[in-house]
């Protein structure tokens, strides 16, 4: 990693002035654009909708309103079932990669395999939704093979909404998880073969506990991006079954609700950052 | 027992790349067709739906829009990042961990919350929605990428040039301009077209943070109000191979880095 950071020493000509005036317009930004927005939204999260004092009204309404409540529990659901389809797609394949595919090929391999990840994000969503219409690609080829004669629902569906985003994190994953095989020392695979152990056993007991912290890596930005992302559900699921997201999104676009959405984008801030806690003590509990 | 997994990792592999393209494929197949629906069967091909985007003033200007954001949102962001990366790589400075994690901190937060927040702000502050604000809130979300990315590039050679720049008695400014720019070159690059395709995709922030002059995953995004169209495959076609041509550069850019 970076070593700069112990060689490097304040040269005498440079003064203090220097440096500060190198990493204050960063901070500055960071400062004035991230932070002091987040400190807005808490205020804001903290009044009533049309003005008056402080109150905890927002964030009761989301444990009282059974429809918010549900959002949270729809948006925890489809976030782990993306995410375990996703490792459970993505790591086999990324195995694939990294073990039987030519060494000179990987890295076309590679790059095809994440090509898609470069479309539009909204227009990726859309061309599922060309696939899974009514009259869309899967329909078309069912009915046309004779398996079946009335096109079943896809679009709008919890399962679109699944496919969507188990589509791009796929890609993700294998990033990651290929990343991670191909730092391991072959000669891991070397000393349990040596030791009698079949291709199996040294999969189960060697190459899967060391890929784990990487799994987890993958795992929590699945999670964080697929609980915050608000396009695919909305282009995808219909308004079958809200999103935390996409609840968000509605207190601002239909009622200008800013804080009531600032509350729920607070609440859903709250539950990442649990995440990420569990998640952090999990892998130092491994490294251990 | 090799020659059964390997058989059933060609079928497991070709079902997955199946998987991952066949929505760009239908996208852009679909792009091509002839009548009025992008579905089943193709009629094709036909340049037409691609003569009518680019015929229409909406979506070129958001195109334009695009571009503009894009660029000065990266270079922004791309030059508060190697200013502060150069600053805490080459000073030692009080609480430069925690600084650093500062600067850093936006990536781990949903796009959704950092245009909630700047818009309950410039809604407070009076600040008007405009493309302005979305750049500003493009910065925000790249500015913590453009400072990791140069930042781990920051090496001990560059320190030593450096160091013989200042014995020779090139004043700072000289030192920063002539030799730290140049030899950082390739990580600057890097940073600023990785800026640019993420800029160029962004919507839920500018979504939020514009309201008549906005960006082309916005009109996209109003286009989809039409339902299934081939001109939204049209347009979806040329903006993946718009960000083809920003990844080959940012590969190209570090590829060149990875040389010497």
């Amino acid at each position: 990693m970076n070593s700069a950071g112990n060689n490097g020493r304040a040269q005498p000509r440079a003064g203090r002035a220097l440096p500060w005036a190198l990493v204050t317009p960063a901070l500055g930004w960071t400062l004035l654009f991230f932070v002091l927005p987040f400190i807005a939204m808490g205020l804001s999260s903290l009044t009533a909708h049309g003005g008056g004092g402080f109150t905890l009204a927002n964030y009761s309404q989301f444990f009282t309103n059974p429809s918010y409540w549900q959002a949270m529990v729809n948006s925890l659901q489809v976030t782990a079932i993306v995410t375990v389809v996703s490792v459970l797609l993505a790591y086999p394949f990324a195995w694939i990669l990294a073990e039987q595919v030519p060494e000179r090929w990987q890295r076309l391999a590679l790059m095809l395999a994440v090509l898609p990840f470069w479309t539009s994000y909204v227009v990726r969503s859309y061309s599922w939704l060309l696939v899974l219409a009514q009259n869309g690609v899967i329909n078309r080829a069912l009915i046309g093979s004779g398996l079946i004669s009335e096109p079943p629902q896809l679009a709008n569906t919890r399962l679109a909404t699944v496919t969507g985003f188990v589509h791009f994190f796929v890609m993700l994953l294998t990033l990651t998880i290929f990343a991670n095989l191909k730092q391991l020392s072959p000669s891991y695979r070397k000393a349990a073969a040596d030791l009698g152990a079949g291709p199996v056993r040294t999969f189960l007991h060697i190459i899967l506990p060391l890929t784990l912290p990487g799994i987890m890596v993958g795992a929590f930005l699945t999670f964080v991006l697929c609980i915050g992302d608000y396009i695919t559900p909305q282009i995808l699921g219909g308004n079958n079954e809200l999103l935390m997201p996409q609840l968000v999104m509605m207190q601002i676009g239909r009622r200008g609700d800013f804080p009531l959405a600032s509350a729920l984008s607070i609440i859903l801030m709250a539950v990442v950052t649990v995440a990420y806690l569990a998640c952090a003590r999990w892998l130092k509990i491994e490294r251990a | 027992m090799r020659q059964v997994i390997r058989v059933a990792s060609w079928i497991y592999a070709l079902a997955v790349y199946g998987f991952i393209f066949l929505p760009v494929v239908v996208l852009v197949l679909f792009s091509l067709q002839s009548t009025s629906f992008p579905i089943p069967p193709f009629t094709g091909p036909s340049l037409r739906w691609y003569d009518a985007v680019l015929s229409e003033a909406r979506l070129t200007s958001a195109l334009v829009n695009s571009l503009l954001v894009a660029v000065l949102s990266s270079a922004t962001a791309v030059t508060l990042g190697f200013l502060s990366a150069w600053g805490f790589a080459r000073f030692v400075l009080p609480g430069s961990g925690v600084l650093r994690g500062l600067i850093t901190l936006p990536l781990t937060v949903s796009y959704l919350i950092i245009g909630m927040g700047l818009l309950v702000l410039f809604n407070w502050a009076g600040v008007p929605k405009s493309l302005l604000a979305a750049g500003i809130g493009h910065v925000v979300i790249n500015l913590p990428l453009c400072f990791a990315i140069i930042y781990s590039q920051m090496g001990d050679h560059q320190i030593n040039i450096e160091r013989a720049a200042r014995d020779l008695g090139a004043p700072e400014w000289k030192v920063l301009l002539l030799i730290t720019v140049p030899v950082m070159a390739p990580a600057i690059f890097a940073g600023f077209f990785l800026s640019m395709t993420f800029s160029w995709d962004e919507f839920v922030i500018s979504f939020l943070l514009t309201r008549f002059d906005t960006t082309l995953p916005v009109e996209i995004w109003n286009l989809l109000r039409s339902g299934l169209n081939p001109k939204t495959n049209a347009v979806g076609s040329l903006v993946f191979a718009v960000s083809i041509v920003l990844v080959v550069l940012f590969e190209l850019t570090l590829l060149r880095r990875r040389k010497p």
